[in-house]
């Protein structure tokens, strides 16, 4: 009940949030805000008891993206350039994609139902072995780093491949950039 | 710089606390929530932290940029060198249960724990790298 009751607060602050930020034009106002949906969202997955997500979010959301996004406001204008074209075309996409997505979650299973088949393929199998396969009684950090160590490998190639891309294209290495040492 | 006294007090208090938290994120995701990631991401707050309160170019004199982008590329090796040596040993490519033989025959727990804790740190050194790496990119533009 009182689970519940964490979650309304919680769910109808991010729409605020959300609808504030719609509204206000002012670019640092909305980093900060969405620093503050971050942690709003870090708390949601807390309360769904994913706390390795919620560090996550919480330390990536509203921490250093937010960082970045106001290292790069300091090199642009602050103000949102006023929007000139007219309101049907974005409004029907708004519309469009959010009755498609509301149409997705009336297939999806209900809420925290045993029987659904994200808990029925290998997630038992996880819980049951990977105590005594690895020693590691986090399980989540047992199927990240061991079981599914192929995309963690992956997803550090990425986070690798991202940070090569963005140096270079800020001119770090490059001949002609402001500061290519 | 002079008017934040407050400011930088408590960053130098915070500072030790924040980085010290993040290797206790990495060390402690065998029992804990959290991993190399989330670690990696908060150490590299810490160093953003100090160089936004001390000014970048002492940031740059205590963490250089050139280690900074060093680690990128580090951590994706160190994760890729477990696999190699997991092969070296008879098994497949990031297969920990052969890290570590006795006898002729893989002690499979102790391979297990010890790799997930290299990979771990992999994560750490290149998630960290690329966050403080994308900082300084970032930051070094508006200064010149």
């Amino acid at each position: 009940m009182i689970e519940l009751l964490i979650n309304m607060v919680l769910l109808t602050l991010l729409a605020i949030i959300t609808l504030v930020i719609i509204r206000v034009r002012n670019l640092f106002a909305v980093v900060v805000l969405f620093s503050a949906y971050s942690f709003l969202m870090a708390t949601v997955m807390l309360v769904l008891d994913a706390p390795d997500v919620a560090m996550t979010e919480a330390a990536v959301g509203a921490g250093v993206s937010t960082i970045v996004a106001l290292s790069a406001l300091y090199l642009t204008r602050a103000e949102e350039a006023p929007f000139r074209l007219g309101l049907m075309v974005p409004l029907f996409v708004c519309v469009g994609v959010g009755a498609a997505l509301v149409w997705g979650t009336l297939g999806l299973p209900a809420f925290g139902v045993a029987e659904q088949p994200l808990h029925e393929h290998v997630g038992g199998a996880y819980l049951e072995r990977a105590y005594d396969e690895t020693h590691t009684p986090n399980v989540v950090t047992a199927v990240l780093a061991s079981y599914r160590g192929f995309d963690t490998l992956g997803e550090v190639t990425v986070v690798f491949t991202a940070g090569i891309g963005v140096l270079l294209l800020l001119g770090r290495f490059g001949r002609g950039g402001r500061r290519g040492n | 710089m002079r008017l934040d006294t407050i400011l930088r007090v408590c960053s130098k208090i915070f500072i030790p606390f924040i980085l010290v938290f993040g290797f206790y994120v990495l060390f402690h995701g065998h029992y804990g929530p959290g991993g190399g990631f989330q670690a990696g991401v908060i150490a590299a707050a810490a160093i953003i932290l100090y160089a936004i309160v001390f000014g970048l170019a002492e940031c740059r004199r205590v963490v250089p940029p050139a280690v900074v982008e060093a680690m990128v590329p580090l951590g994706v090796l160190i994760f890729a060198a477990v696999g190699v040596w997991a092969m070296m040993n008879g098994g497949a490519f990031l297969d920990y249960d052969y890290l570590f033989m006795h006898d002729g025959l893989p002690d499979r727990v102790e391979g297990q724990y010890w790799g997930i804790l290299f990979v771990e740190v992999g994560v750490f050194v290149s998630v960290a790298g690329t966050m403080v790496a994308l900082f300084y990119a970032f930051a070094g533009r508006g200064l010149t």
